[in-house]
């Protein structure tokens, strides 16, 4: 099965890339754009009939996928 | 490597990140470099290895651990330092000597060194920015934790003088306990005033001092 995760910066967390990017969309004819937060897209292949996948994807999740001190993270709704 | 051993009494060893074990050793130093690419986020992946569990254990029974640049973002993501390293505020790697000042020179890391005084070491990173959030921050300052701050050549800390947009101008911090510490500039790369500075070796001299003293009180 297919599982999705997004990781994206803690709403304190400077995000220059954002901002560039921010920056650049103003510049080429959206200057209503009020902000842009850049994060992660994980798409994560698991092979049929594992134990536990979610509680066991939710702590590497905290310890490898995303920095709790710097990001937040979602794992999508999917047929988990 | 070489720095260490340029100074007088010392000796370093590299150590493989496969191997398990780090008992036979009186300090650890975790080099600069970018482990595994920093992919995913820096640090985030070396430290899982095999030897960050003797990393660990040895911090947790006390003893003397520095973590240099690439080894600063390990520590951060290992949870021995509080706090993480994100992109710098410029966008640009940054590659230059700056200016720190001694916060706290009743360290293990910077005994050698005057409260104020100031040392010049170069930093070459594109992800040094250093961030804690507000709580995290007040228990730092409050506890004598940030050893290091980035000033200019009168030792004011001002944001000009600050190469990464780290919070508070913060260039090293150490934890609670005071025996693992992180920064990152290269003291490395100044132990030798050929070089453009020698301020760096009081870095490496202070650490050979404490150990000195807690070999003296043991004894």
């Amino acid at each position: 099965m297919k599982v999705k995760v997004l990781v994206t910066p803690k709403a304190a967390v400077l995000d220059p890339q954002g901002a560039a990017v921010r920056d650049a969309m103003q510049h080429l004819g959206m200057p209503e754009v009020e902000s842009v937060r850049i994060g992660k897209y994980l798409e994560i292949e698991v092979g049929a009939g594992s134990a536990d996948v979610e509680s066991r994807l939710h702590g590497l999740c905290r310890d490898l996928l995303s920095n709790p001190v710097i990001e937040d993270y979602e794992i999508q709704p999917t047929n988990l | 490597m070489g720095a260490v051993n340029s100074l007088a009494g010392l000796k370093a060893e590299y150590v493989w990140h496969q191997e398990d074990s780090l008992s036979e050793y009186d300090a650890i130093i975790l080099p600069g470099g970018f482990s595994y690419g920093d992919y995913l986020r820096c640090g985030a992946i070396a430290r899982f290895s095999p030897i960050m569990s003797a990393v660990i254990k040895e911090a947790a029974a006390g003893k003397l651990v520095i973590g240099i640049c690439n080894g600063f973002q390990i520590l951060c993501e290992a949870g021995l330092l509080p706090g993480a390293l994100v992109r710098n505020r410029s966008l640009r790697f940054v590659c230059e000597m700056v200016t720190v000042r001694v916060e706290v020179a009743a360290s293990a890391f910077t005994r050698g060194c005057a409260t104020g005084s100031l040392l010049r070491i170069p930093v070459a990173h594109g992800e040094g920015c250093y961030f804690a959030d507000e709580e995290t921050l007040r228990d730092l300052n409050g506890h004598q934790q940030v050893i290091l701050r980035y000033a200019d050549a009168h030792g004011k800390i001002v944001s000009s003088a600050n190469p990464n947009g780290s919070v508070e101008n913060i260039a090293g911090i150490c934890n609670r306990e005071g025996n693992v510490f992180g920064l990152m500039p290269h003291p490395d790369r100044a132990c030798d005033t050929r070089l453009g500075s020698g301020d760096g070796a009081t870095i490496f001299r202070s650490m050979a001092e404490t150990l000195e003293t807690l070999r003296a009180a043991a004894a």
